[in-house]
C-alpha cells in the first residue's frame, strides 16, 4: 500500500502564512498512523492531539535549530516530558531533516533509535533527553532554562510539553514553584490539556482543575488557548519569543486539545491513549487525512 | 508436562483475580489506582468494589504515602503500577513512611522486565529486586506464573506487614496447578536433581524446566530446579541443601545480575557452603525497545543460555574439585 510509505518530505522552519500549517500538520499526522502501524503497539490519542501545536513549534520559525548541526552550543531547546507521545515528536523531527523519515518505519522496534520512550542512549538527533517517566522532563527544563538564563547568560529558550494527567505528579509542581522563583522568562510550558489520561478523563480520575488558576498562583505568566488554532498557538509562541529575555515570569501556555484530533473514531476518546491502529483502522485514517488534504488544497486556491 | 502445548496466561491477571478474592474475604482490604488500572488489572477489584476503591492518579509517591495512612488506620491497602513507578519513583516513601513504619502497605509492581516490551527501558524495571529486599520489614514476592500470582497475592494480603510482589505484563507459561502448594518463605522443588541446582524467579523459573529437560535428555545431566517465588524472606535451607548436594548452582532472573535473586542466592550460599554461582540475568545495561522473546533473546534469558551457565557451572565444581586435591596432595 503506498500510504504506507514514508515520503522524503521535508519542511523548512521559516515564518510563514498561517494556512501553510495546515498541510504541515497533516502530514504529522500521518507519520504518527503509519509509525504506529508499522509499530504494532505505542500511543495514538495523545500524539494526533499535539500534531497542531509541533507544527507551528517547529516549522513556524520561532524555535532556533539547525537539524544538520544540532548540537549547536546557540540552540533553543525542546524537552518532551510526556514521553509516551513520542510519536508525534520522532515525526516532527524526521520532517524538519534530523534524520530520515523512512527511519519512522523502526518505531519501538529492536535495534531502532526510535525506542518506545525516548532514550538519550541511542543517539536520535534531536532528543534532548530520556523521557517516559512523567514528570521528570519539565524540571530537565527547568535546569536547562537556569543554565541558559542565570549561567550562560544566553537567550536560548527553553520549549517543554507535559500532558494534564502528568500534571498529578507532586514534582511537576516543584518545577512550577523553582521557575518562578528563579524567573525563568526562558521556559515556556505547553500543556496538552485534554482532559484524557489511561483510566479515564483527567478530572474524573484525579481533579486538576482550575488550571488557569494555579499556574497563576505558581507564579506564570499564563494563556489558555485553542490547541488546534494555528492562529492562537503563533501568536502566543510569538510573543513568548518576543517577550522572553525581558520577562521575569515562565511561561504556561494551556493547550485545549482532543485526543486523537483529526480522525473521526478517536477523537476525544481516552481508550485510544495508548493503542495504535491495526490495517484496517490506519487505511480508514490514512483516508480520512488525505480527504482532509484534498479540502485543504481547495481552500487555499480560494482564498 | 507437555512442553510444546503449555498455556500462557498472564500473572497480571493472577494479581487482579487474587485481589477479589482478598476482597471478598476482608472488608479492611482497599485498592489505590494508578491510572493504569486496566494495565495491572486492579480494575478488577474497582468494578467489584467500587467503594473500597480510590483513584489517586498519576502520584506514586501519594499513593504510597497514603497506603501508609490507610494501613495505620487499619486499612489493609494494596497500590499498584508498573514496578518502574511503584518501587523507585516512591522509594523514599517505601523506604520510610512504609517499611520503617512497618506498616501493612501492599505494593504491586507490574509490568517488570524487558518482557514489557516495546515501551523501552524507562518502562522496564530491572532493579527492584535489589532495592526491596535491601529494605528491613520488608517481604518480596517474585511469581512464576499466573497460579502462583493469585496465591502470592492472596498470601501478602493475609499476612501482617509490608510486602511487594513483582510481576509482568505479557501471557506466559501456566504451568504450575490450583494444588501446587504456595508459602511465602518456602521454596517450590520443581525437579529432583543433584548435579546441579538451578534457583530461579518469575520468567526464568519456566525456562528452567525445559533447560533442565534438555539437560537431561541431551546430557544425561540431572538438574534441580528450584522456584525461589519468595526473594525475602530467603529459604536458607533449601539453597544450602542445594549447594551441598549439587556441589554447583544457577541462578536465574529478569533482572539485573547484580543484587537481584543472583546476590540474595551467593549471600546465603557464600557463608554457609560456598560454591560456585553461574548468574544468568541482565547483564548491568538498561533494556531497550523490542518484543518480548526478542528481548528475552537478546539478553540471553532463555533455556540455551541455562543450560550452557549449567555447564560452566559444573566444570567450574570439578575443577574446584581437582584443585582442591591437587593442593591437598602438595600438602601431604
Ligand atoms: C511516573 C509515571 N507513572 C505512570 C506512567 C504510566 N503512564 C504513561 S502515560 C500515562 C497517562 C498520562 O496522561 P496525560 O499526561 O494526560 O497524557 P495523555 O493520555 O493525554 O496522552 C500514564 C499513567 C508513567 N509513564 N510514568
Ligand atoms: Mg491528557
Amino acid at each position: 500500500m503506498s500510504e504506507f510509505i514514508f515520503s522524503d518530505l521535508t519542511f523548512e522552519n521559516k515564518e510563514r502564512p498561517l494556512n501553510e500549517f495546515p498541510k504541515i500538520a497533516l502530514q504529522l499526522r500521518k507519520d504518527v498512523i503509519t509509525s504506529l502501524f508499522y509499530a504494532g503497539s505505542g500511543h495514538s490519542g495523545g500524539s494526533l492531539g499535539m500534531a497542531d501545536v509541533f507544527a507551528v513549534m517547529y516549522f513556524g520559525g520561532l524555535m532556533r535549530y539547525n537539524p544538520s548541526n544540532w548540537l549547536s552550543s546557540i540552540r533553543d531547546r525542546f524537552v518532551l516530558s510526556a514521553g509516551h507521545i513520542s510519536p508525534i515528536l520522532y515525526a516532527t523531527l524526521a520532517r524538519a531533516g534530523f534524520f530520515p523519515p523512512d527511519e519512522l518505519k523502526s518505531l519501538r522496534k529492536l535495534g531502532s533509535r526510535l525506542q518506545g520512550h525516548p532514550g538519550l542512549d541511542v543517539e536520535l538527533p534531536g532528543i534532548e533527553t530520556s523521557a517516559g517517566s512523567l514528570g521528570q522532563g519539565v524540571s530537565i527544563a527547568v535546569g536547562m532554562a537556569i543554565s541558559h538564563r542565570h549561567l550562560d547568560k544566553t537567550d536560548q529558550l527553553v520549549f517543554t510539553v507535559t500532558g494534564d494527567g502528568e500534571l498529578q505528579e507532586g514534582s511537576v509542581w516543584e518545577a512550577a514553584m523553582t521557575a518562578s522563583n528563579f524567573k525563568l522568562g526562558n521556559l515556556c510550558w505547553i500543556v496538552d490539556n485534554n482532559d484524557c489520561q489511561i483510566d479515564g478523563r483527567v478530572h474524573e480520575v484525579m481533579n486538576i482543575y482550575p488550571l488557569q488558576e494555579k499556574f497563576e498562583a505558581f507564579g506564570f505568566n499564563v494563556i489558555t488557548i485553542d490547541g488546534h488554532n494555528y492562529s492562537q498557538i503563533y501568536s502566543t509562541l510569538k510573543d513568548f519569543k518576543n517577550n522572553s529575555s525581558k520577562s521575569e515570569k515562565p511561561n504556561c501556555i494551556i493547550a485545549k486539545t482532543f485526543m486523537g484530533k483529526g480522525i473521526s473514531f478517536m477523537e476525544d476518546d481516552y481508550r485510544w491513549h495508548g493503542v495504535p491502529p491495526n490495517k484496517e483502522q490506519a487505511i480508514k485514517a490514512l483516508s480520512e487525512l488525505e480527504l482532509l488534504e484534498k479540502q485543504i488544497i481547495e481552500l487555499n486556491k480560494i482564498n | 508436562m507437555n512442553f510444546e502445548k503449555i498455556e500462557k496466561i498472564p500473572t497480571r491477571k493472577g494479581f487482579g483475580e487474587g485481589l477479589v478474592k482478598l476482597g471478598e474475604e476482608n472488608q479492611n482490604v482497599v485498592v489505590l489506582g494508578g491510572d493504569i488500572t486496566g494495565s495491572v488489572l486492579t480494575s478488577f477489584f474497582k468494578e467489584k468494589f467500587p467503594e473500597r476503591f480510590f483513584s489517586i492518579g498519576i502520584a506514586e509517591q501519594n499513593a504510597t504515602t497514603i497506603a501508609a495512612g490507610l494501613a495505620l488506620s487499619g486499612k489493609v491497602p494494596f497500590f499498584a503500577s508498573y514496578s518502574a513507578f511503584s518501587a523507585f519513583r516512591n522509594a523514599d516513601q517505601l523506604r520510610i513512611s512504609v517499611a520503617y513504619n512497618n506498616v501493612n502497605v501492599k505494593i504491586g509492581g507490574g509490568h517488570s522486565g524487558v518482557t514489557v516490551g516495546p515501551d523501552g527501558a524507562t518502562h522496564q524495571s530491572l532493579e527492584e529486586i535489589s532495592f526491596i529486599r535491601t529494605l528491613p520489614n520488608m517481604t518480596l514476592i517474585v511469581p512464576s506464573d499466573y497460579n502462583q500470582t493469585k496465591k502470592a497475592t492472596v498470601a501478602i494480603g493475609r499476612m501482617i506487614g509490608p510486602s511487594f510482589l513483582r510481576f509482568g505484563r505479557s501471557a506466559v507459561p501456566s504451568f504450575t496447578s490450583q494444588e501446587t502448594p504456595f508459602e511465602i518463605g518456602k521454596a517450590n522443588i520443581l525437579t529432583e536433581g543433584n548435579d546441579v541446582a538451578i534457583v530461579a524467579c518469575g520468567t526464568l523459573v519456566w525456562e528452567s524446566l525445559v533447560a533442565a529437560e534438555k539437560l537431561k535428555k541431551e546430557k544425561g545431566i540431572k538438574a534441580r530446579v528450584i522456584d525461589m517465588h519468595t526473594i525475602k524472606p530467603i529459604d536458607y535451607n533449601t539453597i544450602i541443601d542445594a549447594a551441598r548436594d549439587c556441589g554447583c548452582i544457577v541462578t536465574a532472573e529478569e533482572h539485573q545480575v547484580h543484587g537481584g535473586l543472583g546476590g540474595a542466592v551467593a549471600e546465603v550460599v557464600v557463608k554457609n557452603f560456598p560454591v560456585p554461582i553461574e548468574f544468568v540475568g541482565i547483564p548491568d545495561r538498561f533494556g531497550l525497545s523490542g518484543e518480548p522473546e526478542e528481548l528475552m533473546e537478546y539478553f540471553g534469558l532463555t533455556s540455551n543460555t541455562l543450560i550452557n551457565s549449567a555447564l560452566r557451572a559444573i566444570t567450574r565444581r570439578d575443577k574446584g574439585f581437582d584443585l582442591i586435591r591437587h593442593i591437598k596432595e602438595i600438602n601431604k
